[in-house]
């Protein structure tokens, strides 16, 4: 299936599971859809870079709090400007402001993205455990920095009055942020799937298997790798972006919660780290679950089920639930060329 | 008289206080079959990671067809024409043996201003290849169900997917009994004949002699020996540095 096929059947897919929430008639599906969506977009990004590229990001939440910073920082902007900037400089920030939520995302992406491409950059020769290190270091710094900054709430946090309605449909805020949210997931998965089956999608795959044979074999890894982790760092921030509009509350302690790192680890692992399937599978599967247990058990049960799958799924299925598939399903051999050939002649 | 294809020196590395290779000073013409040997430690892969570029030597220069090679990343000595194949098979793991052979072709060759294959021509290219070595009905296989013969065709056959002018194959039959030796040897003849030039470092000496036009000795960093074959196996010094 080409990529724009498999766009359009996303999208016509992620249309009939949006008019099956409205069938449900409940605003929660959309509170707990969102933060399934939302996974769904941060494991896809952890994957492009830990999956294809076998760089494990321990900084995913750092990325995803850029997003939901730079939100705060434009959503407070007009008010700065009218402190601070000419009166004809504010009467522009007035026109263009406020930004509406897909400006946001782009320019939440834009921003995690450069700091992705800073990240690959400074530890360009880092490889295994120690880039593992040195991403954790990274949300840890951010964190610090965030915590000092206070134009964005520093450590008391920030408050965003999410509107009842949206200016552009007739529905429920929430309901518009999970659309969003169901499209963002819509075309990181897209995506995903197309650097898979692309020349960009063997680079990468060589990085992961022998960094030492794809340059031997031209392969420009630093180029990829800087690729790789711009890419990933966007998509990670373009799923923190409308997150202050969805918690109404944003404190350092939320955006860079350890619940981010680990899902966005844990759910490609789960999944598989090979292909666009495994985080998405990963991620409604672990997502749903920690929502069902955060409203029927307590929501501190929900990181324990991450922690017991990863342990089960380590153990049984290293990798993931497509690797055990492909174990129990094995793909039939292609015939030999010469013989396919043969019986088109 | 042409210049050579490959120009090494007074290539110089160290290891901190070792030193891995002194003053080598080494052409090779286009189209030669060069053999490199040496004792453990004597510095031939060392060689090779500096010509490549997996290794930055300290001192000396490498020019590669025309062109300083000192300071390019070893993709970009792959680029202008240079291939290697490792000591130990360093597959893709995860890829499928015709996918091993995509990869050049995708990043070296189609890289390259003057070729654009398509979808079909890298597929064609990725069969010819693999008839080549004889590994066409395992195109679909995963490098795990390999030999280890294959593993060492498939690493030569990859290599030769960048479409080198330069092959440097660096004890590619290791390991391997009589006959194996003897097809990868006949193969490394095979590929020469399609105008590639080949330096193979071995320590099977009846490859080496049967392979080889011209033969090159290595001893603790230094080259001791450079000529005929049959006249520098029987060279005092290099006899002197195998046998003790």
């Amino acid at each position: 299936m080409r990529n724009w096929q498999f766009f359009l059947a996303a999208l016509a897919v992620s249309g009939l599971a949006y008019l099956g929430t409205r069938l449900i008639g409940n605003d929660y599906v959309y509170f707990a859809g969102y933060v399934v969506l939302q996974f769904v977009v941060l494991a896809t990004a952890w994957n492009i870079l830990g999956g294809y590229c076998g760089y494990v990001n321990f900084g995913s939440a750092a990325f995803f709090a850029i997003g939901a910073y730079s939100t705060v920082a434009l959503h407070k902007f007009p008010q700065l400007s009218a402190r601070y900037l000419p009166e004809t400089l504010n009467s522009v920030v007035e026109f263009i402001f406020p930004l509406s939520i897909p400006v946001m995302i782009v320019i939440g992406g834009a921003i995690a993205g450069l700091v992705g491409l800073g990240t690959g950059y400074l530890t360009l020769r880092l490889r295994g455990v120690f880039f593992a290190i040195a991403t954790l270091a990274l949300a840890v710094v951010l964190q610090t920095l965030i915590v000092n900054w206070d134009y964005v709430g520093g450590s008391r946090g920030a408050y965003i009055i999410r509107p009842n309605t949206t200016p552009y449909f007739d529905i429920n805020y929430i309901e518009y942020l999970f659309i969003i949210m169901l499209l963002l997931a819509v075309i990181a998965i897209t995506v995903a799937r197309s650097i898979e089956r692309s020349q960009l999608g063997y680079g990468f795959a060589t990085i992961r298997d022998d960094e030492l044979a794809a340059e031997a074999t031209g392969v420009p890894t630093l180029r990829l790798k800087l690729i790789a982790t711009t890419l990933s760092g966007a998509f990670m921030g373009m799923a923190g972006a409308p997150f202050p509009f969805y918690i109404g509350y944003l404190e350092p302690s939320s955006a860079f919660g350890l619940a981010y790192a680990v899902n966005a680890i844990a759910m490609p692992m789960i999944g598989g780290t090979t292909s666009w399937v495994g985080p998405l599978l990963g991620a409604i599967l672990l997502g749903t679950l920690q929502q069902v247990a955060s409203v029927t058990i307590s929501s501190a049960v929900s990181l324990l089920i991450v922690g017991l799958l990863l342990v089960f799924f380590v153990i049984i299925a290293p990798n993931g639930i497509i690797g055990l598939w492909q174990d129990y399903f094995p793909r039939k051999e292609a015939p030999a060329r010469e013989n396919s050939k043969a019986e088109a002649t | 008289m042409t210049d050579p294809l490959l120009q090494v020196e007074n290539l110089g590395k160290r290891f901190g206080g070792f030193v891995a290779l002194d003053g080598i000073n080494l052409d090779v013409a286009n189209g030669e079959r060069l053999g490199l040997i040496g004792p453990n430690g004597s510095g031939k892969s060392t060689l090779v990671n500096c010509l490549c570029g997996t290794l930055h030597n300290e001192t000396g220069a490498v020019r590669f067809n025309g062109t300083p090679v000192n300071g390019l990343l070893a993709h970009q000595r792959t680029h202008l024409g240079m291939a290697r194949s490792f000591q130990l098979p360093r597959p893709f793991h995860t890829l499928t043996v015709a996918e091993n052979l995509r990869v050049p072709l995708l990043y070296t060759v189609n890289a390259r201003p003057d070729t654009s294959l398509s979808e079909s021509e890298i597929e064609d290219r990725c069969h010819e290849f693999l008839r080549l070595v004889s590994l066409e009905h395992k195109a679909r296989k995963m490098p795990r169900d390999l030999t280890q013969v294959e593993m060492r065709k498939l690493e030569l056959a990859r290599a030769m997917a960048a479409d080198p002018k330069l092959l440097i194959a660096d004890e590619s039959m290791a390991g391997l009994s009589q006959s194996e030796v003897k097809d990868i040897v006949a193969l490394l003849i095979r590929l020469n004949e399609r105008g590639i030039t080949i330096i193979l470092i071995e320590h099977i000496m009846s490859a080496v002699m049967s392979f080889s036009q011209r033969l090159v000795v290595l001893v603790s960093g230094k080259k001791i020996a450079d000529g005929n074959p049959d006249d520098v196996i029987r060279d005092p010094e290099v006899e002197r540095a195998y046998l003790g």
